[in-house]
């Protein structure tokens, strides 16, 4: 009686786990095909660019358009696997670098914004409303202020390195005094130079919807070489027969079009323009 | 403090407005973190049994490498996983990368050694205590494999919850090679180092917040059930 008591329950428990099951492939499978995977970087998910982006298209294209957001550096490896139909990334010599390689088909001006150098308010090295980044970063390493890399061979994390090499500090030997390289996304390292009180570097549309910014503010903006590009790329189905071209190349085309290119510029965060289209 | 109070708040309101947002979220990571158990307990409890009752050289090696396992650091765990289901690995034709499928896999890696580790425990010290008996009563060794697990059906449901309790916990490896895609495999673990590098504390700390509620509510469930059918048996 006791046992059969328990083979109902266990029954029933196994019959729980096929349904869930069902339900867990389900989704995925009735999506099967209509749908492409973009590899893209950790600033356009955190600055909220895709939530407002992709309904836009998903309505028009009937497209599901599925992003894995991680570092310009991982997206491009991911994307050399073929793990991605498109690869959307801010990093212009390896995404050139991708194309002439053979993983991408064509690459594609989208859109820009910028890096700032933010940091606390009592400003340690005093860069506040400096103009030449390189000077600005040349001072930090001088007064040995605590800096935040995210060391993660990201976009940005290529860019910051980039600027140190036009100044005579050498970051990287000072990994691990005030050098800090969190080796982490561009919010997580944000919330730790706020705990730390360290400067940092970040795109402007991470900072403007980050909600944990403590007493920082930027302190260093507007220099040219701080400019920002983001490209796009459908990865070559030569090399990937399975990448989906039509449907990647349709996404692409829709990104650079009068209609994408509206869409990208009326993004607004606390009123603030995050991206500037500038497609050709 | 204010953050934690906060943070509670949130939680609560988010529970009772029941946003559809945070429904799916929580059904995608309840099936994810089920399943791979359920796949591991059909791997696992079968498995940690042989391993307690047949004897074979280099069985304590065996039984050194389950338990190390049992340590599998997550993040190497969703690599691995991410390598052989990668386009360019050898499972990349099935496209089983950044979907729920693959989230199922990794999880299946990192519980497997728990459940079967912690069965083999369960059966050698019953194994001890029976043999003779079970041996006097001329029971075949596949017979008193089932015998044992179904007597140390409780300790091994403990086992499956430790399993569950990974599962649900873990994060390094369904982010790798389930992608954090919103409406596909984001589940509340991602979803809590997503809201965290926005740097929206409150909410990330609301969600941990109903992770643990619900695995309250799943060993509650478990533990319910256990007294159903302890009460039945006698």
């Amino acid at each position: 009686m006791a046992s059969r008591l328990f083979r109902r329950l266990t029954f029933i428990a196994a019959l729980a786990f096929a349904a869930l099951g069902a339900i867990a492939a389900g989704p995925a499978q009735a999506q099967d095909g209509n749908f492409i995977i973009v590899q893209s970087t950790t600033s356009t998910e955190a600055s909220g660019l895709f939530e407002h982006l992709l309904p836009k298209f998903e309505n028009m294209t009937d497209i599901d358009v599925r992003v894995v957001a991680v570092g310009t550096g991982q997206a491009i490896r991911n994307a050399r696997n073929g793990d991605g139909d498109v690869l959307f990334v801010h990093h212009t010599p390896s995404e050139f670098q991708f194309v002439a390689e053979g993983f991408g088909v064509r690459r594609f001006d989208v859109m820009y914004n910028d890096f700032i150098i933010v940091g606390p308010k009592d400003d340690p090295a005093s860069i506040s409303g400096m103009e030449d980044v390189t000077a600005a970063l040349t001072r930090i390493g001088e007064s040995e202020a605590a800096f935040a890399s995210r060391g993660d061979d990201s976009g940005t994390n290529k860019k910051e390195l980039g600027l140190w090499a036009k100044t005579d500090v050498n970051p990287r030997a000072a990994s691990g005094s005030w050098y800090r390289e969190t080796g982490a996304g561009m919010g997580a390292t944000l919330n730790t130079a706020v705990s730390m009180g360290a400067y940092t570097m970040s795109d402007r549309a991470t900072w403007l919807n980050f909600q944990n910014k403590g007493d920082f503010e930027i302190l260093v903006e507007g220099d040219r070489r701080l400019f920002n590009q983001y490209g796009v790329i459908l990865v070559n189905p030569e090399k990937y027969p399975h990448v989906k071209k039509q449907k990647g190349q349709a996404f692409i085309d829709w990104l650079v079009s009068a209609a994408g290119q509206a869409a990208i510029a009326d993004y607004r965060i606390k009123g603030q323009q995050a991206f500037f289209p500038n497609a050709r | 403090m204010d953050n934690f109070g906060a943070a509670f708040e949130t939680a609560f309101a988010l529970i009772l407005q029941l946003d559809s947002e945070l429904v799916e979220i929580v059904a995608l990571s309840l099936q994810v973190s089920l399943l791979a158990v359920a796949c591991s307990a059909l791997i696992g409890l079968p498995a940690g049994a042989v391993l307690a009752v047949v004897r074979f050289p280099g069985r304590q090696g065996v039984i050194v490498l389950l338990n190390a396992l049992m340590g599998l650091p997550p993040v190497v765990a969703g690599l691995v996983i991410y390598l052989l289901l990668s386009r360019a690995g050898p499972l990349g034709e099935y496209g089983l990368l950044f979907t729920p499928t693959a989230m199922v896999i990794a999880q299946t890696v990192l519980v497997t050694p728990i459940v079967a580790a912690l069965t083999r425990q369960t059966i050698e010290d019953l194994h001890s205590e029976y043999d003779e008996q079970l041996r006097s009563l001329g029971v075949r060794r596949t017979q008193s494999i089932w015998t044992l697990l179904w007597d140390g059906r409780y300790s091994l449901f403990t086992g499956l919850l430790a399993g569950f309790g990974r599962a649900i916990a873990e994060v390094g490896a369904v982010i790798i090679v389930g992608g954090n895609i919103n409406h596909v495999t984001r589940v509340m673990t991602t979803t809590i180092a997503l809201e965290t590098s926005k740097g929206n504390l409150e909410l990330a700390l609301a969600l941990g917040i109903i992770l643990i509620s619900l695995a309250i509510l799943v060993n509650a469930a478990v533990m319910s059930l256990r007294g159903v059918t302890a009460r039945a048996n006698w």
